[in-house]
């Protein structure tokens, strides 16, 4: 009875998953390595209505219609790159959640870099001016050494 | 000592950028049309009013310059800039190609014959295709093509306020 239970509850997660999967008014593409290529663009593709989820997250009508386009263009036979140039000739290069590697995105790309360098020259900066700060300091001299071993003793 | 007033001025550099974005009057998620000094995507979209030639990209090299709104009667900004497109057809006398953005047609005709029809020439987008080749993201959008069918400015999202006059309107002017 409890085993019959399990089974049932079990089967029932199971199909859910399933439905999970793709939303409930989407057909994909029947083969299903164009299919797992189809969903991994579109993990890529942003919604130009919510902005910051991919189109594959996204409810908006347009990413529905931008998957639709997706899925036609791969099973067209389409190399990933023609889909994303598809879609970039049409919205920019903003529609791709990862930004292309091109003249307007250089300093993009490059800041985390710049960042560490100007860090580094900022810690070598201040390690300089501790050295000749230290340098600059004269060693006790034996008189200054004698009074300062008295007002030790005089603390004890 | 110059450099006690550092956090200060960093402080005051910070405060100054976001002042000047706050007033900038940008829209954030306005996105810049990719389409702008390109030439109008090619398309050919049945009329609205039924035995009316479809609309085409052929429409848009009439040699003066026209503009195409993408539009829709479920799209409550677009009930309010439609005055705006009133004044440019009539007192602007610009040509306006409206297009039907997933729209049903009967419901697209309604929405003209209750607001009044600013358009010389409409298409039904009804799946939206024509409207994703254009770049749009959502109604209502407004392209100006020049006379040659180059798209020379993109309004994004209402042509409302004081958009008319000091946005769309300079735009207009430059082309004629």
């Amino acid at each position: 009875m409890i085993r019959q239970f399990v089974v049932v509850i079990v089967t029932a997660f199971l199909v859910a998953g399933a439905a999970f999967a793709v939303a409930v008014d989407e057909k994909p593409l029947p083969d299903p390595v164009l299919e797992a290529q189809a969903r991994s663009l579109m993990k890529e593709i942003r919604c130009l209505v919510c902005q910051n989820q991919s189109i594959e997250d996204s409810n908006a009508d347009l990413a529905r219609d931008l998957r639709a386009i997706v899925r036609e263009r791969v099973a067209l036979g389409d190399t990933p790159d023609n889909v994303r140039a598809y879609l970039v000739d049409r919205y920019g290069d903003w529609v791709l959640l990862k930004p292309p590697f091109n003249p307007s995105t250089y300093l993009l790309w490059a800041s985390p870099l710049l960042a560490l360098v100007a860090l580094a020259l900022l810690l070598f900066r201040r390690q300089q001016k501790n050295e000749t700060r230290q340098a600059a300091m004269a060693p006790l001299s034996d008189s200054e050494k004698a009074e300062l071993d008295k007002l030790l003793e005089g603390e004890q | 000592m110059i450099n006690r007033f550092i956090p200060l001025i960093i402080v005051l550099g910070l405060f100054a950028l976001f002042l000047a974005r706050m007033n900038s009057g940008e829209n954030p998620k306005e996105l810049d049309s990719v389409l702008i000094g390109r030439a109008a995507p090619q398309f050919e979209l049945a009329s609205l009013q039924g035995g009316n030639p479809p609309l085409t990209t052929a429409d848009l090299k009439i040699g003066k310059p026209v503009l195409v709104n993408f539009f829709a009667s479920w799209c409550v900004p677009c009930r309010a800039e439609h005055e705006s497109l009133m004044v440019l057809a009539g007192q602007y006398r610009v040509p306006i190609y409206g297009i039907a953005y997933k729209d049903s047609p009967d419901r697209s005709r309604a929405f003209l014959t209750e607001l009044g029809n600013p358009f010389s020439k409409t298409g039904i987008d009804q799946n939206g295709r024509v409207a994703i080749d254009w770049g749009v993201t959502g109604v209502p959008e407004t392209f100006l093509v020049d006379g040659d069918g180059i798209v020379r400015y993109r309004h994004w999202g209402p042509i409302v306020g004081d958009g008319l006059r000091k946005r769309l309107v300079p735009e207009l002017e430059k082309l004629r």
